[in-house]
């Protein structure tokens, strides 16, 4: 396959939406005026929890750490804005469970006060281990949606030596248009975070793959990068889900991930434009990511666009400042295709909110499941190349290792197979619902094998015991008997019979 | 704000257009022009065995789903009864009467689909249960052809003749309209001891256009090809089992005629008679009943050519696309389970990919 083919033949994988991103991508960045109160939650990661060190009533300064990273996966968290630590309580998720979790509520003095930052320079003559330091002491993670700590993929991108860095900004989700926004406005901040994380890894070239759907980032990347030889911008077809790694990297390099390996260890190492633009940040400006672009979208919103806007900021405010044209009849945290569904809008923005989508009724409205018609086009679909309709006839009659059997673990629920079903059959719900009982049934099987692995071993250890109480005993007897035995033969020389008494006993 | 903003349901939250109904839809437009061809070459009587069948595998379905307490005017409306019922009757002889329809599309629809579990569920494709459980029952009415009488030409049944024709019998004076097919002669001929050489000057003649006795909607070569192409563009079918189909009735048709030419039809006569282009490209192609993998739907493709032409060859029917579709049927789940699509970051077998040096 050339270089040509490899960019502009269509993929036989995925599907093609509507990809409603304009006007809202067009729109200029607005700057969202600092809101009154922000919730900052604990956990905006993959990973432990962050740990408060910030009291109630303190008084802390925009970017100043409220919570420390615990474990060795996790990311501190630091205020969005400057004021008063007005509590720690309990806050909606952002999960469709609508479930409660931790969070930092600060109220806002309005004045937006940075700590006092360090500005490096030349990060490039940092050591590879300083700048994943600062990346984590930032508290960067993955923003386009993984959430994972960039500082520990850094660090597995360098033991394993990885030499190529891939940077998404595929963007493919529909409605998304934030990755678009920073590469456009932000260019530079982009190319200089793509040659830290190369320096951090230790990789020789980063391949930028964006759809060319996005012309105007395009160009702007190329502008930037023009004096980086070994960032190459490389446009990719637009087609969903090419901002998913593992078919990025197939599409810029040709390489398939083993399906129970990690992209590192085919020597590439996957990270999102917008994480790149936190890591400039965080190492050339000592800056941690407190805020960041998001996408507000939708069939109910007045003015869609991307807004600037701190971490922790509440739907509600986001909303208000966008308008709305009417009630949503659907709140979406991220894109339509793998996103989450939000209960409520007094949910705060979190570290990996690409976008927030308002729905009017029109765009909400799902028909009705039908019965399959086993028309295959799930199959054409899947960018796993998985048979979603086997599965799925499996996990009806809740035969969860008979789906297995068609590799359901390798399913990355990007929710094209749901997309394109004729039937409108929810495949990713019996997807999600299959993995979680089989997830149950792994723990419960863990559980009864350590169950049964301590009964065996209480079984053993009174077996054991017995045996040494019955040796004791038999020992005893036979010192005893040695005993009496000594004292007769003390008694009437010569001792003959002693040993083969014990002999007998023991 | 309200705070319900619908149950929380698994991505996506956008999905296509598509549905069964169109789906089905477009399968209809595309089989229009030949059947409507096939209206104009066999007559009024034709059009009302259309009417009947689809009427009558449609009443089947609304019988069973209230049956059943499922809402029939829902299933009714996606076409899939109205499409068994179609493609069961340009199947038919053109004259047949009417009861072969009737029982045909009722046949089809509940013991093909629907004591399978309905849409979806059934193993065969329910045209040809009905077409095949007709050709056995009553071999005669399902092996009379006629020969071509189009609508409005001088000698062809008018509307009422037609409706003559369907509910009491071929009258005398349209007797002489009955023909035999290229197949069921050659066959009739051989079994006489006339080799192919010798009875082929009289043999009826063969065209692309389809002037010619046979089924209704069979005969017209060119349209069946024009609809099945649109069908893959429109990415309704893919190409693979119409390729492999016809590939299966060729290629054995070719070398072997190449071998005996005097006991072998040539490769054209088979793929432009009988129920090959239909079979290859409408009724092959029924999503349920064939396989969902590329290589999976070459191997039934293929098969369902293969078997077509062993039947016609050596068994006792002249014709086979029914009973080799059938066939390849009951091993689509067989080659479904073999045939599956590789697995990305897998190897051929599902085991994961090797991670180099």
């Amino acid at each position: 396959m050339g270089f040509l083919d490899r960019f502009f033949k269509e993929p036989s994988w995925g599907v093609h939406p509507d990809d409603h991103k304009r006007p809202a991508a067009d729109a200029p960045l607005r700057i969202l005026p600092t809101p009154e109160r922000v919730y900052m939650p604990l956990s905006q990661h993959v990973g432990g929890a962050a740990r408060p060190i910030v009291v109630v009533g303190q008084k802390v300064l925009k970017g100043q750490l409220l919570a420390d990273a615990q474990g060795n996966i996790s990311a501190p968290i630091h205020a969005p804005v400057s004021g008063t630590v007005f509590s720690i309580g309990d806050v909606t998720a952002p999960h469709a469970s609508g479930l409660p979790f931790r969070a930092i509520t600060i109220e806002s003095d309005g004045q937006d006060r940075w700590i006092d930052t360090e500005l490096v320079a030349d990060p490039f003559a940092l050591a590879p281990e300083d700048i994943a330091r600062k990346a984590a002491a930032a508290g960067v993670v993955g923003l386009g949606g993984a959430t994972f700590p960039s500082a520990v993929k850094f660090a597995l991108g360098k033991r394993l030596k990885v030499e190529t860095l891939i940077v998404n900004g595929g963007e493919c989700e529909p409605y998304l248009s934030s990755d678009d926004r920073i590469m456009r406005d932000f260019a530079d901040q982009v190319v200089d975070g793509v040659r830290l994380v190369m320096h951090a890894i230790g990789a020789k070239e980063a391949l930028v793959g964006i759809e060319d759907n996005k012309p105007e980032a395009i160009a702007a990347m190329r502008k930037a990068a023009a004096s980086f030889s070994e960032v190459k911008i490389c446009p990719v077809p637009t087609r969903y889900p090419m901002g998913s790694d593992k078919q990025l990297i197939q599409t810029l390099t040709g390489k398939e991930v083993p399906s129970n390996a990690r992209a590192a260890e085919v020597g590439v190492l996957v990270h999102n434009v917008s994480t790149c633009a936190a890591v400039h940040k965080a190492v050339r400006l000592g800056q941690p990511l407190v805020e960041r672009i998001v996408t507000l979208n939708g069939g109910a919103i007045a003015t869609p666009g991307n807004i600037y806007a701190p971490l922790g900021t509440l739907v509600t405010d986001l909303l208000a400042f966008v308008g709305l044209k009417g009630e949503p009849a659907r709140l979406i945290l991220g894109g339509p295709m793998m996103g989450t569904p939000l209960a409520h809008d007094r949910i705060p923005l979190v570290k990996g909110a690409s976008g927030i989508l308002a729905f009017n009724a029109a765009e909400a409205a799902t028909p009705d499941a039908g019965p399959c018609i086993r028309c295959g086009t799930c199959a054409d679909a899947c960018p796993m190349g998985l048979l979603p309709m086997e599965m799925a006839a499996h996990i009806r009659v809740e035969d969860f290792e008979g789906a297995e059997g068609y590799a359901l673990g390798d399913c990355i629920s990007c929710g094209c197979c749901a997309y394109v079903c004729p039937s409108h059959i929810p495949l990713v719900q019996y997807f999600s619902y299959a993995k979680g009982e089989l997830m149950a049934a792994e723990r419960v099987k863990l559980r009864t094998d350590a169950t049964k692995r301590l009964a065996e071993a209480r079984t053993a250890r009174i077996e054991r015991e017995k045996q040494e109480k019955a040796e004791a005993a038999a020992r005893r007897k036979a010192e005893k008997d040695a005993a009496a035995a000594a004292k007769a033969a003390a008694a009437k020389a010569p001792a003959k019979d002693s040993g083969q008494a014990q002999g007998e006993t023991v | 704000m309200n705070d319900n903003l619908g149950s929380p349901v698994a991505a996506p939250y956008t999905t296509t257009s598509n549905n069964p109904g169109r789906i089905m839809a477009t399968v209809m437009v595309a089989l229009a022009p030949s059947t409507l061809y096939g209206f104009w070459l066999y007559g009024w009587p034709s059009i009302y065995l259309w009417l009947i069948t689809i009427a009558s595998a449609m009443l089947g379905e609304a019988f069973f789903l209230r049956a059943m307490d499922r809402q029939a005017s829902k299933a009714l409306t996606d076409g899939s009864a109205i499409l068994t019922g179609w493609l069961l009757a340009v199947s038919l002889p053109p004259w047949a009467p009417w009861w072969i329809g009737a029982f045909g599309g009722l046949f089809g629809i509940v013991l093909g689909k629907h004591v399978f579990g309905g849409l979806g569920q059934n193993l065969f494709n329910p045209a040809m249960v009905a077409r095949v459980a007709l050709l056995i029952s009553f071999p005669v009415q399902m092996t009379s052809w006629v020969g071509v009488a189009p609508l409005f030409a001088d000698g062809s049944p008018g509307p009422l003749d037609g409706l003559v024709i369907l509910f009491k019998g071929i009258p005398a004076a349209f007797d002489a309209m009955t023909s035999a097919t290229t197949l069921g002669f050659s066959k009739t001929e051989m079994s006489r001891g006339v080799d192919l050489l010798q009875s082929a000057a009289h043999a009826p003649v063969l065209s692309m256009i389809g002037e010619r006795a046979g089924s209704m909607g069979e005969t017209a070569a060119w349209l069946i090809i024009a609809g099945g192409l649109m069908l893959i563009i429109k990415r309704v079918i893919s190409w693979h089992i119409p390729v492999a189909m016809l590939a299966g009735v060729a290629l054995p048709a070719a070398a072997l005629n190449a071998y005996d030419p005097a006991h072998f039809l040539d490769a054209q006569t088979h793929l432009m008679s009988g129920g090959v282009m239909l079979g290859a490209f409408f009724i092959a192609t029924d999503y349920v009943t064939s396989p969902n993998s590329p290589v999976g739907r070459l191997v039934f493709g293929f098969g369902c050519g293969l078997l077509t032409y062993v039947i016609r060859t050596w068994a006792g029917y002249p014709e086979g696309v029914a009973f080799a579709v059938m066939l390849m049927n009951a091993l689509t789940p067989i080659i479904d389970s073999h045939f599956r699509p590789r697995i990305y970051g897998r190897n051929r077998k599902g085991l994961p990919l090797q991670v180099a040096d």
